[in-house]
């Protein structure tokens, strides 16, 4: 995987900023490594060194009543979804785990890689995405300087919102050593509405419909028929027929209140069934973390669009005049799942040319080649990319962190 | 507060480039003449006034490019201005620079439910927005107490809050796109319609940025769709302990209420003297807790709350029966900054966060301050969140009291950093806070903030002067000292 001469592992913060003045020193660019578990997610980075920050772990502040919790960026997501789960808590952005969908273990995350990716779950359409949980960092520049924003606290407009910078960044801006975000609690109970049969743009509609009624919905999935015959939940296999699908959570009688009146709002659409918690949690899993796509064996490329909610139908169309295209929706629509078997050039002209009317497509999974032909991130104006080019290189001079693995010279 | 240095030769050439900015923005839309600029002299921080070298009113983004360009080719500075209700000067104008206003992008320009959005120009009041979807059953979330006069451009610049953050976010989390301008004149845009904004968050950098990188001229905002119902608990306790102990206990419980705010003593009496809300007066420290969303939850948790807040302690607790008496619960608490003002020739806002749990501290430290001063405090407290606003009381018609009130106000603000928490929640650095940022920065953390504004400004003309202590030209930020051939640190594992 690595092309890496050799691999650093600093184990504190004073080793690490020698090694990035080294390596300003040397010129020699440094792939930015936590668990490793993204690693075939990006532009293949041509590094000289791999930089492990594998050392900067462990959970330092957990104070649940003050829903804030900060830890090492290697700190792996297993051990802080653990923590939480104890005290009735979550990650609100629900993370999801990739690892299968990129062809490795479950489990394998850190919360560095979380973070430097802003990838967030369905949940994102309540409440917010990851990079709106994510209070403050301390990181290395590449400069080979120490530097940190935000902080413990949830209200804090001093200074630049730096978190945002980082949250996203791919590793291209700084090195995170500490982070700290916000968690809240967990809802007591959750319920998912499912309703049959329904084609993508009377899904949208009653899927906005939904959203904009005042029972609080907490994820809202379109799958095709195509790809229910896969779930692991019976319900949804039985089904037989693309399902869309609204999830509720909170307090027991909130919840049941919400169900009995959004079951009567989409009685119209035909016959509902009901998931309760164990169902509904496998779901929506299924859905976070794209399984119809990330089983054994799947080497098929996989995008990610993001689009105003009500284009969804509009774009859907046009990607299935691919061939051999599978795609679902999150996200009321606004975001799509799409695989394609087409491992060369992964269809990405024909794939971005879809998006007519704003969004943007990413390049989740294919092979090395292929993240290396074709733009894996959305393309930007001339102006906008000199701007991040000029972003990266106030951090990062010499482009030595992870060079290229968003844009072709960031 | 000392400020950049006015250019003495761009002053000189005032009506030069007043002539030269009427070109691109005609009619009345430059003002050039003293009489004319001076309401312009100050934003909400009024003890600091400056009449700008000229303000100019553009109507339309290609306007505010071109004045840009000319800026940056002549080398003037730009302060921009939403509705000047910034508490921390960020709009504080120059003598040596243009104050570009954006009060005339005054337009709601789409209004897409679909989509729970709304495209608006910058110069919308908060409020403006919020009234114009309510009757379709929505609103914009953030509410900051200016919400009545402020301007989404502004709450941009400055990331607002409001009393219902730790449900609903500031404004950060609820701006899905703006188009903004460079001083190079460029019209740039991020995010959208859609949920996630493409390559860096260049988005999340500019919300909260205090005009130093950028002037927005349209905002897309995401819109909600009103609860079913709102109530509230007006609940009294013996000490400022007690109350604290209260909120925790609330949100261990897994509650987030839409706002939870807290009052001490002596800002109960004020507001109770002013707005006659019908408070408490036997108690110490005053909660009011508001959950809002569908009824049969509200209802619910109302009780939840009500066997919480008695186990605590509490000496008199209510529950808002009917939308008029949730009000006026309210009445006393939104009243509670021109209340301190009628008991007090001047107050000072201020607007620290700190960890929930140090407020009683934090409240005890503040007392002894007090007391150190001479000068008596009132606090009000977004307790969800943590944000504090202390409200010092003091005359500037005395010689020196001013003077003080600052330095209490400073102590104040480095009491929340050395607790854990941040100098400012949501009014902004501006020039207030501008010199206490090094309590919370080191010299490299203000460096890198600056050169990040460098990437978007290597002039330095947006704004300078507000947020960072220290002006530092691009060139010598820029440099690096490296030393070739150094041994490269052995200490390091190496594989």
């Amino acid at each position: 995987m690595t092309e890496s001469a050799s691999t650093f592992r600093p184990e504190n913060d004073a080793q690490l900023i020698d090694a990035i003045a080294w390596a300003n020193s040397d010129l020699k660019p440094l792939e930015l490594v936590g668990s490793g578990s993204k690693r075939a997610l990006g532009r293949p980075v041509q590094a000289a060194h791999c930089l492990d920050l594998s050392a900067f772990a462990g959970i330092t502040l957990y104070e649940p009543e003050e829903l804030v919790l900060g830890a090492g960026t290697a700190t792996p997501m297993a051990d802080i979804l653990a923590v939480l789960e104890e005290k009735k808590q979550e990650l609100a952005f629900e993370p999801p785990d990739f690892g299968p969908l990129l062809g490795r273990p479950a489990g394998e995350g850190t919360l560095g890689g979380l973070l430097s990716s802003n990838l967030s779950g369905p949940r994102r359409i309540k409440a917010g995405a990851v990079r709106d949980h994510f209070l403050g960092f301390d990181a290395v520049s590449g400069r080979g300087q120490a530097f940190k924003s935000g902080g413990r606290v949830v209200k804090n407009v001093t200074g630049y919102d730096l978190s945002k910078l980082l949250c996203g960044s791919w590793g291209t801006i700084g090195a995170m050593t500490a982070a700290v975000v916000k968690v809240l609690p967990r809802s007591e109970k959750t319920r998912t509405v499912l309703v049959r049969g329904l084609d993508p743009e009377a899904a949208v509609k009653a899927m906005s419909d939904a959203l904009n009624s005042p029972y609080e919905l907490s994820g809202a999935s379109w799958v095709p028929s195509d790809l229910t015959t896969a779930s692991d939940v019976g319900y949804v296999r039985d089904m037989e027929s693309s399902v869309t699908a609204f999830r509720l959570e909170g307090f027991g009688p909130s919840v049941e209140y919400r169900c009995g009146k959004l079951r009567a709002d989409l009685a119209p659409l035909g016959e509902t069934e009901e998931l309760h918690s164990h169902n509904s949690l496998a779901f929506w899993a299924w859905v976070r973390d794209v399984k119809p796509f990330g089983q054994p064996g799947d080497e098929r490329v996989v995008w990610r669009l993001s689009v105003a909610p009500t284009d969804a139908p509009a774009v859907l169309a046009r990607l299935h005049e691919i061939t051999g295209a599978a795609a679902f929706l999150d996200w009321a629509g606004g975001l799509i799942w799409l695989a394609l078997p087409h491992p060369k050039t992964g269809a990405e002209e024909l794939v971005r040319g879809a998006l007519r009317t704003g969004g943007h497509a990413t390049l989740i999974r294919g092979p090395k080649s292929l993240r290396a032909a074709v733009p894996v991130f959305q393309p930007q104006s001339a102006a906008a990319a000199a701007l991040s080019r000029r972003v990266k290189e106030s951090f990062d001079p010499n482009r030595l962190l992870n060079p290229g693995r968003m844009y072709e010279g960031v | 507060m000392e400020m950049p240095i006015p250019d003495s030769d761009v002053i000189a050439r005032r009506r030069d480039i007043a002539e030269d900015l009427s070109r691109i923005v005609p009619g009345e839309g430059v003002i050039v003449e003293e009489d004319e600029r001076r309401p312009y002299e100050a934003d909400g921080l009024t003890a600091y006034r400056t009449l700008p070298l000229i303000v100019v009113l553009p109507e339309t983004t290609e306007q505010v490019a071109a004045v840009m360009r000319y800026c940056r080719d002549n080398s003037i500075k730009v302060v921009p201005r939403g509705a000047g209700t910034s508490l921390s000067g960020g709009a504080l104008p120059l003598a040596d620079g243009i104050l570009l206003g954006m009060g005339k992008f005054n337009q709601i320009l789409e209004l897409d439910y679909p989509n729970r959005c709304a495209r608006v120009q910058p110069g919308v009041t908060n409020l403006g927005i919020t009234h114009a979807v309510q009757d379709d059953g929505f609103y914009y979330a953030p509410d900051p107490s200016s919400q009545i006069a402020c301007t989404i451009g502004g709450n941009v610049a400055e990331n607002s809050g409001g009393v219902h953050c730790l449900k609903y976010g500031l404004t950060t989390n609820n701006v899905l796109g703006v188009e903004f301008v460079t001083i190079d004149g460029e019209v740039l845009r991020f995010g959208g319609k859609h949920l996630d904004s493409e390559g860096y968050d260049l988005l999340g950098v500019l919300t909260g940025s205090e005009g130093l990188l950028g002037v927005v001229t349209e905002v897309t905002v995401r819109l909600l769709p009103k609860p079913e119902c709102a109530r509230a608990l007006l609940i009294g306790f013996p000490s400022n302990e007690a109350g604290g102990d209260c909120v925790a206990a609330i949100i261990a419980d897994g509650i987030i209420p839409g706002g939870m705010e807290m009052m001490d003593k002596p800002a109960i009496d004020a507001a109770e003297a002013f707005a006659k809300a019908g408070y408490p007066m036997d108690c110490q420290a005053l909660l009011i807790v508001e959950l809002d969303g569908p009824e049969a939850e509200v209802d619910y948790l109302i009780d939840r709350v009500r066997g919480i807040a008695e186990a605590r302690g509490a000496t008199s607790l209510r529950i808002s029966e009917t939308e008029e008496e949730r009000l006026t619960f309210w009445a006393g608490r939104k009243a509670a900054f021109p209340a301190v003002g009628r008991i007090s020739p001047d107050y000072y806002c201020m607007d620290g966060t700190i960890p929930r749990n140090k407020l009683p501290h934090v409240l005890s430290e503040m007392a002894k301050l007090s007391t150190k001063y001479g000068l008596r405090v009132a606090n009000v407290f977004h307790a969800g969140d943590g944000n504090l606003h202390p409200l010092i009381l003091y005359d500037a018609n005395e010689p020196g009291e001013l003077e003080k009130t600052e330095e209490f106000g400073a102590e104040i603000l480095k009491l929340c950093v050395e607790v854990g928490g941040v100098l400012t929640g949501e009014h902004g650095v501006g020039v207030e806070k501008r010199d206490l940022m090094p309590e919370m920065f080191t010299e490299d953390d203000l460096k890198q903030q600056q050169r990040l504004k460098c990437a978007f400004d290597p002039q330095g003309l947006l704004n300078p002067g507000k947020v960072f202590p220290q002006l530092h030209r691009c060139a010598e930020l820029g440099r690096m000292h490296i030393h070739k051939g150094q041994l490269p640190f052995p200490d390091i594992p190496r594989f």
